[in-house]
């Protein structure tokens, strides 16, 4: 079973590095690696919602945090590291704020709070125009060269986001299944009980926050690198509540969830709306039926189904293999 | 010495007084038991003692040591555990988890974000030990979900038992349970070593008594009787409380 999953892990590996050579327009190419910069984001926002039982509708603030300070160093003339390396620490400086501050509540009032968080943030992309210039966004002129390699072609992005949001997922499977990712846990369940059991349950949320705020930094700087553009748009309502789509549709709690949520709401917004005008509409119907056959989310879904289907298969071997068998005495 | 003492300890719910001017001063090794009818306060005065609850007055100290002001988790480390009278434990995860959580609670290593938990062989294998103490280690690595109520009252007891506590608070250990389970539990509680000071509140008479040491009888908040089994069975004001004489 280990060996079939690790099997099955590298052939996933080995896929998605094979896959924009095999895909032929660039077009693609492209929207492949937009699914694994919000699959960054989408794991950074299920690490608090799925297995700290944190609800945030505020973390496109902490995305477009990111994404601004590396913009607006970049525009000042520095260089990439140095803008890449400020950006997270100003990021992850906002993230221990956002934590510090809607950590005083929990269930809704830790979504009201984290939501007005995001609202403040996306208020001061637009307003403090001496800083983000506003509605009119601030424009990056290149991408970084790192060890050599351009990364200014379609394929050399994604050859880049790709090695970053492997790394994203391995650290995300670590964290999830070390004692702290179990203490984690267990504060979503029974905080009380972990309290009385000598847990620091403010803490373990708050570290835990920091660790999905620099997921969702990482996420913020792909993000301006790939479009080389931010604009407040990136800091709306919309883009928090997209990323905890992707998360619920996927599967909140599992590492593969996040993933293919953000694979749908991506290949949704871009392919199917050049077919569709009303694409949103589909977007709600696809949520709306996966809220109605798989609450779960889709990855736990469809691994019950697969397992549904497998107990039935089984069931009529066992039954074809012996007919009417009645024991013997 | 004391092991745990409560001193004047008095908390309010905005009118209402739970905990009155409450005492108690429990020995080493001792095995208290906490009666009295429903609303008492004797939960209560449980949460004030493990600090789920700040009273408005009074102290408690563990071994004489003032903790009236310490958070709920460092008191678990100086060797205060509970179980709850309402069934406290995490449903999604397998009994094992369950006590390793305990274990973990007091290790450095709940710290820890990079090495895997289920590598940490001397952990499984002290959360299984506790397991087999109250006589669950065959089903260790069932989900919680699929075990009786008796069950899991002994999940509570084992990861209590599981943080090698100096003073365990036992709420209702027998609330629910059948006979058969009780006289389980009942063997697990009497083979707790005397270095275990134990305080237990019970509403089961038959079975609570003989474990008892000494005995402290509240009503509406207040302390009323506190003595030997039999001067407390005797005295006849818990005839009245019990009886409405």
């Amino acid at each position: 079973m280990i060996g079939g999953t690790k099997i099955a892990g590298v052939v996933a590996i080995l896929a998605l590095a094979a896959a924009p050579y095999a895909i032929k327009e660039i077009y693609y190419v492209n929207i492949a690696s937009q699914i694994l910069l919000y699959a960054i984001f989408a794991l950074g926002l299920s690490v608090l919602v799925g297995y700290a039982g944190l609800v945030s509708l505020g973390h496109a603030g902490l995305f477009g945090v990111a994404a601004y300070a590396a913009a607006y160093l970049l525009a000042a003339g520095y260089g990439h590291a140095v803008a890449v390396l400020a950006a997270l620490a100003i990021a992850l400086l906002a993230t221990a704020a956002f934590a510090a501050l809607s950590l005083r509540a929990t269930g809704i009032s830790f979504i009201m709070i984290t939501l007005a968080l995001g609202e403040i943030l996306w208020g001061l992309a637009y307003r403090w125009i001496s800083v983000t210039n506003g509605d009119n966004g601030i424009n990056v002129a290149t991408r970084p060269e790192p060890f050599g390699l351009p990364l200014v072609s379609a394929r050399g992005f994604y050859g880049a986001t790709l090695v970053v949001f492997l790394l994203a997922v391995a650290a995300t499977a670590i964290f999830v299944r070390s004692p702290f990712g179990a203490a984690v846990c267990g504060t979503r369940d029974q905080p009380r009980r972990m309290t009385a059991l000598g847990y620091h349950v403010w803490m373990i949320r708050f570290w835990t926050f920091m660790f999905s705020g620099l997921l969702t930094s990482v996420a913020g700087i792909l993000f301006v690198y790939y479009n080389q553009f931010i604009s407040p748009q990136a800091l709306a309502l919309a883009a928090s509540a997209e990323g905890l789509l992707m998360v619920i549709s996927g599967g909140a709690g599992t590492l593969l969830g996040p993933v293919v949520g953000a694979a749908l709401v991506v290949v949704v917004k871009n392919v199917v709306s050049g077919y569709i005008e009303r694409w949103n509409f589909m977007l709600g119907a696809i949520f709306v039926a996966i809220v109605v056959f798989m609450p779960e989310g889709l990855v736990p879904g469809a691994v019950r189904l697969a397992r549904a289907a497998w107990r039935g298969i089984s069931r009529a071997r066992t039954e074809a293999r012996a007919p009417f068998a009645e024991p013997k005495p | 010495m004391t092991a745990l003492a409560v001193k004047a300890l008095s908390k309010s719910f905005g009118g209402l007084r739970v905990t009155t001017n409450v005492n108690l001063a429990v020995a080493p090794g001792e095995r208290r038991l906490v009666i009295g009818p429903n609303g008492a306060g004797k939960t209560t005065l449980f949460n004030l003692i493990t600090g789920e609850l700040a009273p408005d007055s009074g102290s408690v100290l563990l071994f004489d040591r003032e903790i009236t002001h310490l958070p709920s988790r460092n008191r678990a480390h100086l060797g205060v555990a509970r179980t709850y009278q309402i069934i406290t434990l995490f449903a999604r995860d397998t009994i094992l988890r369950n006590v390793t959580l305990a274990l973990l609670g007091l290790s450095p290593l709940r710290w820890n974000p990079v090495i895997a938990l289920d590598r940490q062989r001397h952990f499984l294998a002290a959360a299984r030990a506790a397991l087999e103490r109250v006589g669950l280690g065959h089903i260790a690595d069932r989900p919680l979900a699929e075990t009786s109520y008796g069950e899991k009252r002994r999940v509570e007891i084992a990861m209590a038992l599981a943080q090698n506590p100096k003073v365990l608070l036992l709420d209702e250990p027998f609330a629910g349970l059948s006979i058969d389970e009780r006289s389980d539990v009942r063997k697990l509680l009497v083979a707790i070593p005397r270095d275990v000071t134990i305080v237990m509140i019970e509403h089961d008479m038959d079975t609570a008594l003989e474990l008892a040491d000494r005995i402290t009888l509240m009503h509406f908040g207040e302390v009323i009787v506190e003595g030997t089994r039999a001067e407390v069975v005797a005295d006849p004001r818990t005839r009245e409380v019990y009886l409405g004489e």
